[in-house]
C-alpha cells in the first residue's frame, strides 16, 4: 500500500469509527433496558399467576378491557358492549383492525377460547362466571355473547381485572391448550412481540415492537387507552443481586429498575442522573396468616389475642425501614385511598397494644404452651422481616414459638398442608397482598372465609361469605360502600387474618427516561428516552 | 496410554450414574413443590394437584428416576418445568459465559500465581515473600462477593472503566467480550490465585533445596534457568494437582460470581433452578458439572506424565 492509499484507508476507517457511535446512540434511544421485579421464567399468564409473568404478558397480549387509574374498566380490544337490564346477557363487539403478531385477524372465536382457558384457572371471577354461564358464543367474527342464569353486574371488571390471572386474548389454537399445561407459542395482539430466539430464561427477555398494532385513540391510562410504544426494543434484564442492579442503574447500563431495595434508595436518590419515586400507589398489605384449623388459633379468642397485641408500626419499620412516607397503619382489610376503604370494625388494631389481655385471651382459648409453628421464608426480605417481628411478639405474649426458617418454595408447599402443626402442618406464615388485589372482594382471595375451599388457613365464616355475596349484587358505589363496611367488621371480628400494615415500594429510572407512571404494574406505553 | 484413557473414560460412567442417583434422591426428599410455585397464591389446592399431575410429579420415585435416566441415556436431559424449554438447550445457552469466565479466570490466576509463588520461594524470607503471602492470605480469606462489590465500585462506578454487569459474546468482538469479563474473572481468580501461589511457593521451596538444583547452579545455569526449567518443572506435579482440585472451588465460585455480576452462566442457572425446584434443570446441570469434574481429574492425571516422565500408565 502506498502513502496515499494508506491515508485514504485511514480516513475511511476514522469516519466509520465516528459514525458508528452516532448510529449506536440512535439505536440506544430506541431501546429500553428494564430490570423487572423477578426472573421471567415463562410467559404463560394463565398457567402461572406470578406478577412478573403478567407484566410481561401485558406487552404481548391485549385485553378486552383495561383498568384505568380510577380502577374503572375501560374498553381496550372491545369497541363496546351491551348488557341486558338484568345483567344476565352481555354482548361485546371487538374494535376493527385487531391483528395477531402472526398477521391473522383477531376473531370472536379466539376470544371465546381465551375466555374459557382463563375461566378454568381464575378462581376469583372467571370460575364463578363459568358456574352461572349457560353459553358463551361467537355471534359473528367480531362479536361474542355471554348468556348467564344469574345476574353478574361486575362483568366488565372481571374481563379487565389486573390481578392474576388476567384475561389475555390469544389465538384460538394457543388458547385451546390445557389450562394446566404451559403454552409454548407466544403470539398475541399486544403492542410488542416476544423475541423467543433471544430469550435466555433467567437472564434476558426481549420484546420487539409490533408494527401491526393499532393503539386506541384515547390517551393511555394504566391498562386502558392508546398503548403507544416509543421503542423498537424493550430488553428485560434479570439482575438477581440488588447491589449489582443499583450499580448498573447508576452506571447507565440499565434505564429503569422496577423494585429497588428500600435500603438502597437513599443512595440512588443522591445520584443526579437517577429519579426515584413510588412505584405502585395501591401499595401492598402485609399479612399475618393464621391457620384456623388447629389449636390454639381455631379459637377466635386466640386469634383476637394476636390482633390486640400486634403493632403494625413494628412490622412496617422492619419491612420498609425508617422512611415513613412508605407506610401507614391500616385498621382494615381494603386498600387505603381507594373508594371502598373503610376502618369500620378496625378498633382492635388501633391504640396501645395490650399484651396482658392477649395472654388472658390465649389462656381462655385453652393455650397451655404448646409449640406454635411459624413458617418463615427467609429468602424473601418482606416475609423474613415480618417473621422476626412475629417471633418477638409471640414471645411477649407467652407463646412457645417454633420458628422454622425455610425458603419460599418450601413455605409454598408447607402452607398447603392441613395436617396438625406437630405433623408437618403450621400455625402461622407471612406474606403480603398487592393493594390492587385488595380494592374489592373480587380479586381478594385472602379474605375468602369459605372454610375448606378458602385460601391457606381455611377460615370459615358464613357472615363474611354473606357480605362478599352482597357486594357482588350491590347495584352502585354507595351500596358497595355499605356492604364493604359490614364485611370489614365481620372479617375483623372473625380475624380472617391480621393485616400487618400498608406499605409502598419505590421504582427508579435514569433521568433521560420520561413518562414513567405510578401503577401496580410497569406501564411501558408513552415512556420515552432522550 | 490410549487404553488407560479409555479405561478412565469408561470408569466415569458409574461415577456419573452414582451422582445422578444421589442428586435425584436428594431432590426427591428435599422439601418444596414446583407446582405450588407455578400455581401461585391465587390457586386452589385442586389446581396445584392438577399442575403436579400434569408435570408427572405425582408418580412414584422409581418410575420417575428410571424414566429420567432412560432419557438421559439417549442424550435427553428432559424439559424445564418452568420454561418449557429442553434442558440441553438451556445448558447450551449458558455454556459460553461460564466457560469464558472460567478460562479467563484460569489464565489470569495461573499467569499471576505461578510467577508469584516462584518469586516468593526465590526471595524466601524477604519483604517480597511476605508481600506475596500477605496478598495470598487476603485473597484466600475475602469472600468472592465482597471482592466483586469492591471491584465494581472502584472500576465501574468510580472510574467508569468497565461495566458493572452482563456478558457480551466473543462473536461481538474481543474487547466488548473482555470488558464484561475482567472484573468477574479477577474477583473469582483471586481465591484461586492465592491457593496456587501458596502451593507453588511451598513446593518450590522444597525443590530449590534439592541436590540437583545445587548441581545445576554449580554447572553455571542462570537463575532463570534454575527456577523455571529445573525447579518449576519438578514442582509442577503438586501444582497441577491443586489446579485440578481448585476447579471444584472455581465451579462453586462461579455460582456466586455470576450472580454478583449478572452473568447468564451455568452457575446462575443452577441457583435459579434450585430456588424454583426446577428438578430437570438441577439434575442436568449437576450431571454436567460432575462429568466435567471427572474429566478434569483425568486431564490432571495425564498431565502428570508430561511433567514427570517416571509416571507411566
Amino acid at each position: 500500500m502506498d502513502r496515499r492509499g494508506f491515508l485514504k484507508t485511514a480516513a475511511v476507517a476514522a469516519t466509520s469509527a465516528l459514525a458508528a457511535p452516532r448510529l449506536s446512540l440512535a439505536a440506544e434511544s430506541r431501546t429500553l433496558r428494564f430490570i423487572p421485579q423477578a426472573n421471567l421464567a415463562n410467559l404463560d399468564p394463565i398457567w402461572t399467576t406470578q406478577y412478573v409473568v403478567r407484566n410481561g404478558a401485558l406487552l404481548i397480549w391485549d385485553m378486552l378491557y383495561g383498568v384505568d387509574d380510577k380502577l374503572q374498566p375501560q374498553p381496550q380490544m372491545c369497541e363496546g358492549h351491551e348488557a341486558s337490564p338484568d345483567f344476565k346477557t352481555w354482548t361485546f363487539k371487538l374494535r376493527p383492525g385487531l391483528k395477531f403478531h402472526d398477521g391473522e385477524p383477531v376473531l370472536a372465536k379466539d376470544v371465546t377460547a381465551s375466555i374459557l382457558r382463563w375461566m378454568a384457572r381464575d378462581a376469583t371471577m372467571g370460575g364463578p362466571i363459568k358456574r352461572q354461564m349457560d353459553a358463551l358464543e361467537a355471534v359473528d367474527d367480531r362479536s361474542f355473547r355471554f348468556r348467564l342464569n344469574k345476574p353478574y353486574p361486575k362483568m366488565l371488571f372481571a374481563l379487565g381485572k389486573s390481578s392474576t390471572p388476567s384475561l389475555f386474548i390469544m389465538p384460538e389454537r394457543i388458547a385451546a391448550t390445557d389450562p394446566f399445561k404451559q403454552i409454548s407459542e407466544y403470539v398475541g395482539s399486544g403492542p410488542m412481540r416476544f423475541n423467543k430466539g433471544e430469550w435466555v430464561p433467567g437472564a434476558k427477555a426481549i420484546f420487539d415492537k409490533f408494527e401491526g398494532y393499532t393503539p386506541r385513540g384515547e390517551k393511555a391510562n394504566w391498562l386502558s387507552g392508546g398503548k403507544r410504544i416509543n421503542f423498537d426494543r424493550i430488553e428485560w434484564q434479570i439482575v438477581p443481586d440488588v447491589g449489582t442492579a443499583s450499580a448498573a442503574l447508576q452506571n447507565g447500563e440499565v434505564d429503569w429498575w422496577e423494585t429497588p431495595s428500600s435500603d438502597l434508595v437513599p443512595l440512588l436518590k443522591k445520584n443526579p442522573n437517577v429519579a426515584v419515586d413510588i412505584a405502585d400507589p395501591l401499595g401492598n398489605i402485609g399479612s399475618f396468616r393464621i391457620n384456623h384449623l388447629h389449636p390454639p388459633f381455631n379459637d377466635v379468642r386466640a386469634r383476637k389475642a394476636i390482633q390486640i397485641a400486634l403493632s403494625q408500626e413494628d412490622y412496617m419499620g422492619a419491612v420498609v425501614g425508617d422512611d415513613e412516607s412508605l407506610w401507614k397503619t391500616i385498621p382494615g382489610f381494603f386498600t387505603p385511598d381507594t373508594p371502598l376503604y373503610t376502618e369500620v370494625g378496625g378498633e382492635p388494631l388501633k391504640g396501645k397494644r395490650d399484651y396482658e389481655l392477649a395472654k388472658k385471651l390465649l389462656a381462655e382459648a385453652g393455650y397451655k404452651g404448646e409449640p406454635v409453628v411459624l413458617l418463615v421464608a427467609t429468602d424473601v426480605g418482606i416475609t423474613k422481616s415480618q417473621g422476626d417481628v412475629t417471633a418477638d411478639l409471640l414471645k411477649r405474649i407467652g407463646v412457645n414459638v417454633d420458628y422454622q426458617a425455610l425458603d419460599w418454595g418450601t413455605v409454598g408447599q408447607r402452607r398447603a398442608k392441613k395436617d396438625p402443626p406437630a405433623q408437618g402442618g403450621w400455625n402461622i406464615f407471612h406474606t403480603w397482598h398487592a393493594g390492587a388485589d385488595c380494592v374489592n372482594p373480587a380479586p381478594y382471595i385472602a379474605l375468602d372465609a369459605s372454610g375448606d375451599t378458602a385460601w391457606f388457613g381455611w377460615p370459615k365464616s358464613d357472615l363474611v361469605q354473606e357480605k362478599i355475596g352482597a357486594w357482588y349484587a350491590a347495584p352502585d358505589l354507595a351500596a358497595e360502600k355499605t356492604v364493604i363496611a359490614e364485611l370489614n367488621k365481620a372479617a375483623m371480628d372473625h380475624v380472617v387474618y391480621v393485616p400487618t400494615g400498608f406499605f409502598k415500594q419505590y421504582q427508579a429510572w435514569r433521568k433521560n427516561i420520561s413518562g414513567v407512571v405510578k401503577a401496580p404494574f410497569p406501564v411501558f406505553w408513552d415512556v420515552t428516552k432522550a | 496410554m490410549l487404553s488407560y484413557i479409555v479405561r478412565r473414560v469408561v470408569a466415569t460412567i458409574p461415577v456419573v450414574l452414582m451422582v445422578a442417583l444421589f442428586v435425584f434422591s436428594l431432590l426427591y426428599i428435599a422439601p418444596g413443590d414446583p407446582a405450588a410455585i407455578i400455581a401461585g397464591d391465587q390457586a386452589t389446592p385442586a389446581d396445584v394437584d392438577r399442575i403436579r399431575a400434569s408435570l408427572g410429579l405425582d408418580r412414584p420415585f422409581l418410575v420417575r428416576f428410571f424414566d429420567w435416566f432412560w432419557h438421559v441415556l439417549q442424550g435427553d436431559l428432559g424439559t424445564s418445568i418452568f420454561t418449557n424449554l429442553p434442558v440441553t438447550h438451556m445448558i447450551a445457552q449458558r455454556i459460553e459465559p461460564t466457560v469464558s469466565l472460567m478460562t479467563l479466570t484460569l489464565i489470569l490466576s495461573l499467569g499471576c500465581a505461578i510467577p508469584m509463588g516462584v518469586v516468593a520461594a526465590w526471595k524466601h524470607g524477604t519483604w517480597i515473600d511476605r508481600a506475596v503471602m500477605m496478598t495470598a492470605v487476603l485473597g484466600f480469606s475475602t469472600p468472592v462477593f465482597v471482592i466483586g462489590y469492591v471491584l465494581a465500585y472502584i472500576f465501574a462506578l468510580r472510574l467508569d472503566w468497565l461495566p458493572v454487569q452482563g456478558f457480551t459474546s466473543i462473536s461481538q468482538g474481543l474487547w466488548p467480550f473482555l470488558r464484561n469479563l475482567i472484573l468477574p474473572s479477577v474477583a473469582l481468580g483471586l481465591v484461586y490465585m492465592a491457593l496456587i501461589a501458596r502451593i507453588t511457593r511451598a513446593t518450590m521451596l522444597d525443590v530449590l533445596a534439592q541436590d540437583y538444583v545445587r548441581t545445576a547452579k554449580a554447572k553455571g545455569v542462570g537463575q532463570r534457568g534454575v527456577l523455571f526449567v529445573h525447579a518449576l518443572k519438578n514442582a509442577a506435579v503438586p501444582i497441577v494437582t491443586i489446579v485440578g482440585i481448585g476447579f471444584a472451588a472455581l465451579i462453586g465460585g462461579a455460582v456466586v460470581t455470576e450472580s454478583v455480576f449478572a452473568i447468564p452462566g451455568l452457575g446462575r442457572l443452577t441457583v435459579d433452578a434450585i430456588l424454583r425446584r426446577d428438578y430437570p434443570v438441577i439434575q442436568g446441570v449437576v450431571l454436567l458439572f460432575s462429568f466435567v469434574y471427572v474429566l478434569v481429574n483425568l486431564g490432571v492425571d495425564l498431565l502428570y506424565t508430561v511433567f514427570d516422565p517416571r509416571i507411566r500408565y
